[in-house]
């Protein structure tokens, strides 16, 4: 609670600053209007500048402070109470510093306080407390400093603006290295765990290795196998099947919808098709399992053929739907950018629609429904919903797309749900196949990406 | 006027014919009658009488907005591929109309060639530029065959000499000029009898133009031609009649010289003097 | 003439006889993508029957309307404690929780079964059976109840009590009924007994608020609810919404307006395009190994859940930004510009205000976009059966997308497929509401220029 009285103080100083500022700086602009040109900047920035320079830095330290100080309480606390009782398990050391905590905040706890317990429950209450009060002399000595700072430096020749607008700029520009940061991040942490993945298993034998079966083993060595190419040859079955119902599709609705649909009946399938964008993956992972599954089932055995309910066929399938909207509003805004004067040319040499369609225009937009393809293509690889609920979850090397096949998404999945050892190679070959997906996808969107913008260049 | 339907190539009674001052044939290939072109509610056409003879060339000009490439459109039926444009009246070609249900558009428009004002090249190889409209219609019946098409087509076109050595080369990297002149030969390709122009050299360099001006009288000995033009220069250059096109009337038709030097029609008269435009 | 007539005859009837084949084509390929289209409209169709067929009839649920009695020969407790002046609050705290364990001791299902008893007395010695028709978790709402209005003692209340889930399906006909009993998951006398109340207003079909308030439930099927799961998903969308928000909108307006071409800038827009393509376990994948693994933040908290949406909806919504900012005309610009007003004044003052229904249309597509993601959420522990509503953003906690992942996965499944398909329209409606916001906002404040 203290907190957020001392971040209500800091506000209050803030808005104080902020009037300082201010009326400084109009009092100076009225002075100074008599002989020579008025204040650099309005009156607001420097009221801006100053609250800034108050505030900015006692927030930094507060933060810096708030997050620090349990640690080392606690650590000091913990110090001085194995040295008077003993050594504790880190279980038992966690149960005495609930109570002691609890002593320490005058809530008090059920029972008797044993006298260590009073001594160490004083002695973070001491800590804190001096904590607190060094906290609230530390930040208002900084507020202060950085208001009498700012304060001086008002003169009508300040450019107070340039200030504040330089402090504006460099908080976007470390916003927008928070993606850099991101990336960073993913391939750091994955590149690291892969590593202690592979010195428990070699990569060859991660990498060419067609037996998965990574068995539990209490010595911590890597038992089974750890061989990705049955789950990605499970990912490319899945895909493919859901390529080979999303493109056709979806290219077709595009086209159906750009060339020949009345604008009426355009404006109504379009948005409802882009519904279809907007379901999550694990609700259609549910539609799946429970209609799409049974029916393929039910339709392979009145067919005389065995298809299981999860199967390739029946996650692929769903999935395919999935990336339908994906497909055909990316290819619709390519179509439409081929220009009118090339259909016109076509028509006017008598071609038909289609004719035009297939000859003119598809071939000029190739290179983008090639990139749309890609981009489909890569998200039908990194889903994971669809697959862990439909798929059947088998790792086995096959290609049959009626059978039960599991994917590399799967398989992480799996592998970090369970109550393993986060040291494991069970677990860490999470990372390593999160590794391989994320290069995979990774090449599939810069090829995409590349290919679309050089499209989008040859019409602009 | 309906005799134009059963009796083609005995129009010498029209009136509007009469002025066609040129010694060539007077057998009318296409005949419109009463036309009328809404855009949705507006009117751009407001009920045109027009008859073109065979291989003549004929000038549309006109202030923007009259109507004259509209009117255009309508002869090869390419106003079809606008949402909410309505064509009524009667069009003749050669006494068949080219409105009825039963007439094929694609036939028409193999008949009836259209170069628009924007060279409009397909991004593809020059030669395949060419040979896309004899595929489509089966022209060609060897590769030999289509390869004499591309060939004889470019070199009527004016164009053969400057693109022999490169016909694998995209239709796209020729200069502004070479590739009005190819989408003119790709329309000659498929050897239609009549062209249509829409504004072809409005794109282009004086010297471009010249050269595509110089191509239409010369191809106006085997095609019949009907060009829209924004210069009166241009519709002298190269036409035999002439027509004013007004706010979607037709106010008058005529030999181009008469046109130019005596007008019937104030309106024609202000507008050849330059008082508005 | 001659010639020139009969070679264009012979060309004319060459174009002719291609003509069928060439219209057939057209209509075949016409034909195609009206299949096409209505393949991808049926799609959308039989999705949403077939999820609102089953999901719909959850919200009602079989519900006995009962006349309950708190009998104080059963409820034998003291009168609740009240604190004692110089009591630590600890001590008081231990004294209140020994009188609500009392209350817990209290046999609660006698209570139940003498509501049914009251109906048909005949039914005495069969309390057994009849405690098994209620769902276990309506004893712990009555004591729970009790714990908050302890005057309830001696009174008659009507209360509406949800059925075993069991019972639930058998009324509903989601089992055969006529399979043998070994298959059967009730005994006959049960099945009986269900079929006797519900032909008497005892036991109706009644909409139950289960479903929508209360926590996930494993011992008491029929009382589980999404409530526990809304609440994980609202602190996750908030921080999302503070977090993601904020800093992609920042991002998009340095990157759109003040970003110099340099290698950099181009470094940081490449490495957006991509992140926003990257799987987004990947980013299950980044939560796990730093917020978990390293920087030790507690498993299954919405915090973390929220942190790593909000890492993966960042480039989205910078992307719509950018999108809404590039639209407004440099005109504007060079107008604020001109006169006078610096870049970021312009930025501030005349560009975002007028790019702010795309950016608002943007972080409604990224909040939606994190409220419906499951798989990065299962790679932090947030798969954990979790039976309470959390009070904050760092208890442990479900989300919706993850409430239904563990539904469609209990044995229990001709109770949990309905309910399942019911959660999936809740969050269904959240999302397509928030759709429709963002299209509201879109068409309401939408500027042309």
């Amino acid at each position: 609670m203290t907190n957020w009285m001392l971040v209500a103080v800091l506000l209050g100083v803030m808005a104080v600053a902020y009037h300082l500022g201010l009326t400084r700086s109009r009092v100076m602009a009225r002075a100074g209007n008599a002989r020579r040109a008025a204040m650099h900047s309005r009156p607001g920035y420097y009221g801006a500048l100053v609250a800034l320079w108050c505030g900015l830095p006692a927030f930094l330290v507060f933060a810096v402070w708030n997050i620090a100080e349990p640690s080392l309480i606690r650590n000091a606390v913990v110090t001085m109470l194995s040295s008077e009782a003993g050594t504790m398990t880190s279980q038992q050391v966690g149960i005495a510093m609930q109570r002691i905590e609890s002593i320490a905040s005058g809530f008090g706890v059920a029972g008797d306080v044993t006298p260590v317990e009073a001594a160490a429950a004083a002695e973070m209450a001491r800590l804190q407390a001096i904590g607190f009060y060094t906290k609230i002399a530390l930040v208002m000595a900084i507020v202060l400093g950085g208001l009498v700072f700012a304060y001086r430096r008002i003169k009508p020749d300040f450019r107070a603006r340039n200030h504040v607008e330089q402090i504006v700029r460099i908080a976007m520009f470390l916003a927008s290295g928070v993606a850099i940061l991101t990336t960073v991040g993913i391939v750091l942490s994955m590149v690291s765990e892969t590593l202690r993945f592979f010195s428990f298993v070699s990569p060859l034998d991660f990498f060419f290795g067609t037996v998965w079966d990574p068995r539990f083993s209490t010595t911590g060595a890597a038992g089974g196998g750890y061989g990705i190419l049955p789950l990605l040859s499970g990912t490319l079955l899945v895909s493919v099947v859901a390529m080979t119902v999303a493109v056709p599709v979806g290219l077709m609705t595009a086209i159906f919808l750009a060339e020949y649909a009345t604008p009426r009946f355009r404006s109504i399938a379009k948005p409802v098709i882009e519904v279809l964008a907007g379901i999550p993956t694990i609700v259609y992972g549910v539609f799946a399992l429970i209609v799409v599954g049974p029916f393929f089932s039910s339709v392979g055995a009145a067919i005389g053929l065995e298809i299981r309910a999860t199967s390739a066929l029946t996650a692929g399938f769903v999935m395919g739907i999935m990336l339908i909207p994906f497909i055909s509003s990316l290819s619709d805004d390519i179509i439409t950018q081929v220009p009118r004067s090339l259909r016109d040319a076509s028509m006017g040499l008598g071609a038909t629609r289609s004719e035009t369609i297939r000859r003119v225009v598809l071939p000029a937009a190739l290179p983008g429904v090639v990139g749309a393809v890609l981009l489909a293509a890569s998200r039908a690889i990194g889903e994971t919903m669809i697959v862990v609920l439909a798929a059947g979850n088998s790792p086995v090397l096959q290609g049959n797309p009626f059978e039960a096949v599991s994917t590399v998404t799967v398989t992480i999945v799996n592998q970090l749900t369970g109550d393993q050892d986060f040291a494991s190679p069970q677990s860490l070959v999470a990372f390593a196949l999160g590794l391989t997906l994320f290069v995979i996808t990774l090449g599939l969107n810069v090829v995409a990406l590349y290919i679309v913008r050089k499209y989008r260049e040859q019409y602009d | 006027m309906n005799m134009a339907n059963s009796q083609p190539g005995s129009m010498m009674t029209n009136t509007l014919g009469k002025a066609a001052s040129q010694q060539m044939s007077r057998e009318v290939t296409v005949s419109a009658q009463d036309v009328k072109v809404y855009y949705g509610d507006t009117q751009a056409i407001k009920g045109i009488n027009l008859d073109i003879y065979r291989n003549e060339v004929i000038a549309f000009i006109g202030p923007s907005g009259c109507g004259k490439s509209t009117f255009l459109r309508v002869l090869n039926r390419m106003n079809d591929t606008i949402d909410g444009c309505r064509v009524e009246g009667k069009v003749t070609l050669d006494g068949e109309d080219i409105y009825d249900k039963s007439l094929d558009v694609v036939l028409l428009r193999a008949r009836v060639g259209m170069v628009f004002q924007k060279p409009n090249p397909f991004p593809k190889s020059i030669f395949e530029n060419i040979a896309y409209g004899p595929r489509l219609h089966g022209l060609a019946s060897s590769k030999t065959d289509l390869e004499g098409i591309v060939e004889s087509s470019l070199k009527r076109a004016g164009l053969w000499n400057e693109v022999k050595d490169r016909l694998d080369q995209p239709g796209t990297g020729l200069s502004g000029g070479q590739q009005q002149r190819l989408c003119i030969a790709r329309t000659i390709a498929v050897s239609p009898e009549m062209i249509l122009m829409d504004e072809p050299c409005s794109a282009l360099d004086p010297i471009a133009t010249a050269k595509v001006e110089e191509l239409i009288s010369e191809l106006s000995r085997e095609y019949t031609i009907a060009i829209v033009t924004h210069s009166m220069q241009q519709a002298a250059r190269v036409s035999h009649r002439t027509a004013y096109f007004h706010l979607g009337d037709l106010i008058e038709v005529n030999a181009t010289d008469k046109v130019f030097t005596q007008p019937e029609h104030e309106l024609t008269e202000a507008y050849i003097t330059g008082r508005f435009g | 003439m001659t010639t020139p007539n009969s070679k264009n005859a012979e060309r004319l009837a060459r174009v002719a006889a291609s003509l069928k084949k060439r219209h057939a084509a057209e209509k075949r390929f016409r034909f195609f993508g009206v299949l096409a289209s209505l393949l991808a409209l049926s799609f959308v169709a039989i999705f949403f029957v077939s999820i609102l067929s089953r999901g719909l009839p959850a919200f009602w649920q079989a519900t006995f309307n009962l006349d309950v009695y708190f009998d104080p020969a059963i409820i034998e407790v003291e009168p609740r404690p009240v604190p004692n002046p110089g009591e630590s609050p600890a001590d008081f705290q231990q004294r209140d929780y020994a009188w609500q364990s009392q209350v817990g001791m209290v046999n609660w299902n006698r209570i139940l079964e003498n509501s049914l008893i009251a109906l048909r007395p005949d039914l005495e010695d069969e309390r057994r059976t009849l405690r098994s028709l209620f769902t276990s978790g309506e004893r712990f709402a009555l004591r729970d109840r009790f714990i908050e209005n302890p005057d309830l003692l001696g009174q008659t209340v009507r209360l509406k009590l949800l059925a075993d889930a069991n019972v639930d399906v058998w009324i509903r006909g989601n089992i055969d009924r006529d399979l043998p009993d070994a298959q059967q998951q009730l005994s006959p006398r049960v099945r009986e007994l269900a079929d006797a109340f519900f032909a008497t207003d005892a036991l109706q079909m009644n909409f139950s608020t289960a479903l929508l308030v209360n926590p996930d439930s494993r011992s008491s099927p029929a009382s589980a609810g999404l409530g526990g799961a809304f609440m994980g998903s609202v602190y996750m969308i908030l921080v999302v919404l503070f977090l993601s928000v904020p800093l992609a909108v920042a991002a998009a307006i340095y990157l759109e307006e003040f970003a110099p071409r340099n290698a950099i800038t181009d470094l940081i827009e490449v490495n957006i395009n991509n992140l926003a393509a990257v799987p987004s376990i990947v980013f299950g994948l980044l939560g796990a190994a730093v917020f978990i693994n390293y920087l030790k933040m507690p498993l299954s908290a919405p915090l973390v859940g929220g942190l790593v949406l909000s890492l993966m909806t960042l480039p989205t919504v910078i992307i719509a930004t950018r999108a809404a900012l590039k639209a407004v005309p440099p005109s504007i610009r060079q107008a604020a510009l001109g006169l006078g007003a610096s870049k970021v004044q312009t930025v501030f003052h005349h560009v975002l205000p007028l790019a702010i229904p795309g950016v608002l249309t943007g972080a409604i597509i990224g909040v939606a976009q994190a409220l419906g993601e499951t798989a990065p959420l299962l790679l932090i522990g947030m798969s954990a059966f979790v039976s309470t509503i959390p009070g904050g953003p760092l208890e442990q906690s479900a989300a919706l997308p993850v409430q239904i992942y563990l539904w469609q996965g209990n044995e229990l499944r001709n109770f949990f497929e309905g309910r399942t398909a019911a959660a999936i329209i809740v969050l269904l409606a959240l999302m397509l509401s928030m759709n429709a916001l963002a299209i509201w906002l879109r068409k309401r404040f939408e500027t042309r220029w």
